[in-house]
């Protein structure tokens, strides 16, 4: 029998979480509450779509002619760390179908030592570096994330880091600096990817009767963030 | 021929074209395949500047009026017209359809009622004398069509079963090889036909048509001839350098466009052919590139200005002032090597050196082999410019060759070797409620297909609704063809357009096009009653006038094969209907999911529908899914139009219409280029036929509704062809805005 996955939705054509054309999985479940989470409802572990490892590739499949040289699929969530066993056979199908794949992940989790071996990227979302800040935003300790990002460094996994960046909280020239030095003592990071926060999902908390913790903060300025971005190279 | 040419044709390759009328091999033997990048292209020159600028201001005031100015002493013909210059001493490329530029022509020949109601909408009246010659002793293609409408006919137009048929307006959709002119000149085309007519016999009625057909064309290559030469050229030899290439071939051009108002007026395949001249007089250093980029900006210059007199109800249909002087562009020769060369590019830069405008139509003949750069650079344009479209040479290439080009929006034919019998569209929304409602129209109350039971049932069963459709689309075929029949054997009789007949081979072969309306809606409304529960509710006449639908059901544009797979069974039904009829001359049939901007008016006249549209409201166009249905990625959509099968079925084109957020096709500009041309790539190489390719978000737009001065060049695609957005009626522009933007989450 077939380990099934719980899905929360699809997107055929992801071009902003990964290199290239990426279909990307949507997976539910998650054990962070972020602030500024923006997927709410992939927070809970209810049954949504479920889908074995072998139906979700012969769907993938179907996109392959658009996935040109580095496109291909993309697991992200939710965090795609919460299901491991599922996860781990939908990357190995994946590579039999030769197939790129790419993990979307804040790296909470266990038992992923296989599943990097699958990975040909993992986005590492890298949500802040200082221990007592890292449990405000996210609700949980951050020595898990530095143990998922040793075990990624061991088995020269390929990385791309991506912080989300708030108004008055992180978009400061020296916060951005120091995640660059962060970055520079790590091997293998091909690109660090800065996103401006938004409020856009503010909506679907009202709707889910969720409190929404930065309710009064605006969107971050996307050119300043690209102007943020800058200091990276 | 090539002892003769010899001085005209120095440098060239030579091959059967030397002894023949056969342009293709000329290009196959000649032409330079370019793989490099958009490096090499110059800008505006400042000639090109100045002829622009003074065409701008016009077209800014005619946009205000609506219509510049009309010739009223002259109908349409080709010599009819003194020459006209825009600012003759910046000019490098000559010839206007009348004396001053946007200066439209009066056309009675399709009817003269049209032409009557277009000039009265703009207060102006036509010469009386030569409007009471005309009318007294000239009978048009709608007299004639109208002679012998059947009744079913007339109901089935009337209810807006069939709109759109050209019994009133030029068919268009006909190419003439205007390379011939320039690579032959006309006297030796003439020579050609002279030889042709001589074995005509006249011993069918078929031939005798033919012999006098051919006795026209003649005579308007002799009026060509005679309209250049008012410009100051001699045009009965080959053209000698580029210059003269592109002025020969604009003149043919020219000429059709003086003579025909056809819904759409198209260039045809014309870049790679003048690169040739353009290649040899680069290397003989008599041409520089920026003299190169000025020559194909002036002759683009003249393509936009190219106008047709039309009536407001006319707009309503085709709304924003379309001409399709659609242009093919790129291509593959054979499997390894492509026809993109620098003129490919030169064309395209011409959105660029003159800003983004919907004429000509640029047609990018796409397949996934053509050279890289190209591909980026077409994506590039997309991204800057949305007014480009792109259709699949992997799938036309094996029916076509390598030498066909679109007419309109997406229908293919092989360069003066195939002519088309523009044949508008049938509503298939409407059909499917006539199937229901024992073909008695579902806003009128009256009877329009005759010989159909009325539906009974409480909840509409599949297979029984399925069944009557069948038959419902039977009878409508029949209806149809016959229109379609009547409307080409008057329009060759009474309007025939001699000019661009000209420049075709002689025996030519005739595609009939055929189309369809409502396609989504339909197929939604179908998948309805199959998955989920569709009751009906009926008027005291028994007139079904809305449905309730009970739970969900798969609709088209997910990807999903169980509602994909009705779509594809019912244009393969509906074509074999078609082609079970006899077509007129022997044409061949042909269908295609095309609505041009269409798809809002037919909405109109069609009541509710099982999918749950309703009444009045607007069917998606062409081969989309209905607006915002399509809710599982962008790619699930194209995926689902790319199953529509084209060899053989949709062989007139399927057309679809993609709208992208700029900010989910990715974060720069180098990833957007790439990603889109992944897109394009995957879509094509499925076997898909046509993607216009708008990239803008659905806020610009809202903003460009309510404040128009802000985006004077603000063009869009729309299905198959591209407008000037403010161009657009407010209810076409709200239709546009209520289109599926794909995003990404």
């Amino acid at each position: 029998m077939e380990v099934y996955g719980n899905i929360d939705s699809f997107e055929s054509m992801g071009l902003v979480d990964g290199p290239g054309v990426r279909f990307v999985v949507f997976m539910q479940g998650c054990p962070l509450r972020c602030a500024y989470c923006h997927n709410p409802e992939t927070w809970s572990n209810e049954k949504k779509i479920q889908i074995t490892p072998t139906e979700l590739v012969k769907k993938i499949s179907k996109y392959k002619t658009y996935f040109g040289e580095d496109g291909g699929v993309t697991f992200s969530g939710g965090e795609p760390l919460n299901q491991p066993e599922f996860l781990l056979e939908a990357l190995k199908k994946c590579k039999e179908n030769n197939i790129n794949t790419c993990l979307d992940t804040s790296g909470f989790g266990d038992n992923y030592d296989e599943i990097l071996d699958y990975c040909d990227l993992v986005i590492l979302d890298v949500k802040e570096l200082d221990a007592e800040r890292y449990q405000k935003l996210t609700g949980k300790k951050i020595d898990k994330f530095y143990a998922f990002l040793q075990k990624c460094q061991e088995k020269n996994v390929k990385l791309w880091l991506r912080q989300v960046i708030l108004p008055h909280y992180n978009d400061s020239k020296e916060s951005v600096l120091k995640l660059k030095e962060f970055a520079s003592k790590l091997k293998n990071v091909e690109k660090i990817e800065l996103l401006p926060y938004h409020s856009m999902a503010k909506e679907k908390y009202k709707k889910m009767g969720i409190k929404y913790r930065l309710e009064d903060l605006e969107d971050m300025n996307k050119e300043k963030c690209k102007t943020l971005e800058k200091l990276l190279k | 021929m090539k002892e003769e040419f010899k001085e005209f044709w120095k440098g060239f390759k030579g091959g059967n074209w030397e002894e023949n009328i056969d342009v293709f091999n000329f290009i196959e033997n000649n032409y330079k395949e370019y793989k490099g990048d958009d490096t090499f292209l110059a800008s505006i020159s400042p000639k090109t500047k100045k002829v622009w600028q003074k065409c701008e201001k016009l077209l800014q005031e005619e946009s205000k009026k609506g219509l510049l100015d009309v010739e009223l002493d002259e109908v349409s013909g080709i010599t009819n017209f003194k020459p006209g210059y825009i600012d003759k001493k910046n000019e490098v490329v000559f010839g206007l359809q009348t004396d001053k530029p946007l200066k439209r022509i009066v056309n009675l020949y399709g009817g003269t009622r049209m032409a009557d109601k277009a000039l009265a909408a703009y207060n102006k009246q036509l010469n009386p004398t030569l409007e009471g010659y005309f009318k007294e002793f000239r009978k048009t293609h709608n007299d004639g069509v109208f002679d012998v409408y059947t009744p079913e006919i007339r109901r089935a137009r009337k209810a807006g079963l069939l709109t759109g048929l050209p019994d009133a307006y030029g068919r268009g959709r006909i190419i003439g090889d205007y390379r011939r002119v320039a690579l032959y000149g006309i006297d030796k085309l003439i020579e050609f036909k002279q030889k042709d007519y001589a074995e005509i016999d006249v011993s069918s009625e078929e031939n005798i048509r033919l012999r006098e057909e051919v006795m026209e064309q003649i005579r308007a290559l002799n009026k060509i001839k005679e309209m250049a030469s008012s410009y100051g050229f001699d045009i009965s030899k080959p053209a000698k350098n580029a210059q003269e290439a592109v002025q020969w071939l604009y003149f043919a051009y020219l000429a059709g466009v003086k003579e025909d108002n056809g819904a759409a007026m198209s260039l045809g395949r014309t870049s790679t052919f003048l690169d040739i001249y353009i290649e040899r007089d680069l290397q003989k250093k008599v041409l520089t590139e920026e003299e190169a980029q000025e020559l194909i900006d002036q002759f683009i210059i003249k393509l936009r200005l190219v106008r047709h007199l039309r009536t407001p109800e006319y707009d309503e249909i085709f709304a924003g002032d379309p001409t399709w002087v659609t242009e093919s562009v790129g291509g593959m020769l054979n499997d390894e090597k492509s026809l993109v060369t620098k003129n490919s590019f030169r064309y395209l830069q011409s959105l660029i050196n003159l800003n983004p405008s919907p004429e000509p139509n640029l047609t990018i003949l796409y397949s996934e082999k053509l050279p890289v750069n190209f591909k980026k650079f077409c994506a590039k344009i997309s991204i800057l410019t949305d007014a480009i479209q792109y259709e699949g040479d992997d799938v036309m290439r094996p029916i076509y060759g390598s030498d066909y080009a679109i007419a309109c929006c997406v229908s293919a034919m092989k360069v003066g070797k195939q002519m088309q019998f523009f044949g508008a569209r049938c509503n298939l929304a409407k059909t499917l409620l006539y199937s229901l409602n024992g073909g008695v129209d579902e806003k009128s109350g009256t009877l329009v297909v005759e010989g159909l039971k009325k539906n009974t049932e409480k909840i509409l069963t599949f297979d029984k609704v399925w069944k009557n459709y069948q038959k419902t689309m039977k009878l409508v075929a029949k209806t149809y063809v016959d229109a379609m029949n009547i409307i080409h054997y008057m329009h060759d009789k009474y309007a025939y357009e001699a000019a661009q007949m000209a420049l075709h081979d002689t025996h030519v072969e005739r595609l009939m096009a055929f189309g369809v309306a409502g396609f989504s809606v339909a197929v939604d409304s179908l998948s309805a009653i199959k998955y989920a529960k569709v009751k009906p509710i009926r008027n005291e006449e028994g007139v079904i006038v809305d449905f309730e639908a009970e739970g969900d059901f798969p609709k088209y544009g997910n990807d999903d094969d169980r509602v994909d797979e009705i779509a594809v069974d019912l244009v393969k039904y509906f074509m074999e209907c078609l082609n079970a009829q006899k077509p007129y001359r022997n044409a061949k049939q042909t269908l295609s999911l095309l609505t041009i901007t269409s798809n809002v008016m037919y909405g109109k006249k069609t009541g509710t529908t099982p999918d749950g549209r309703k009444a009045g409201e607007p069917f998606a166009p062409g081969a989309n899914p209905m607006h915002e249905r399509d809710c599982s990625g962008a790619l699930a959509s194209l995926n689902s139009v790319a199953k529509i099968p084209y060899c053989n079925c949709c062989q007139d084109g399927v057309s679809n219409t993609f709208s992208i957020v700029p900010d989910a096709l990715g974060k720069d500009e180098k990833s957007r280029v790439k990603n889109l041309v992944s897109v394009l790539d995957g879509y094509f190489v499925q076997g898909a036929q046509h993607l216009n390719v708008n990239v803008l978000n659905r806020d610009l737009l809202i903003d460009a509704m309510n404040n128009p001065w802000k985006y004077p060049n603000l063009t869009i695609r729309v299905s198959g062809y591209a407008v000037n957005f403010n161009k657009l009626s407010r209810a076409h522009q709200e239709e546009v805005i209520s289109r599926t933007f794909h995003i990404s989450r």
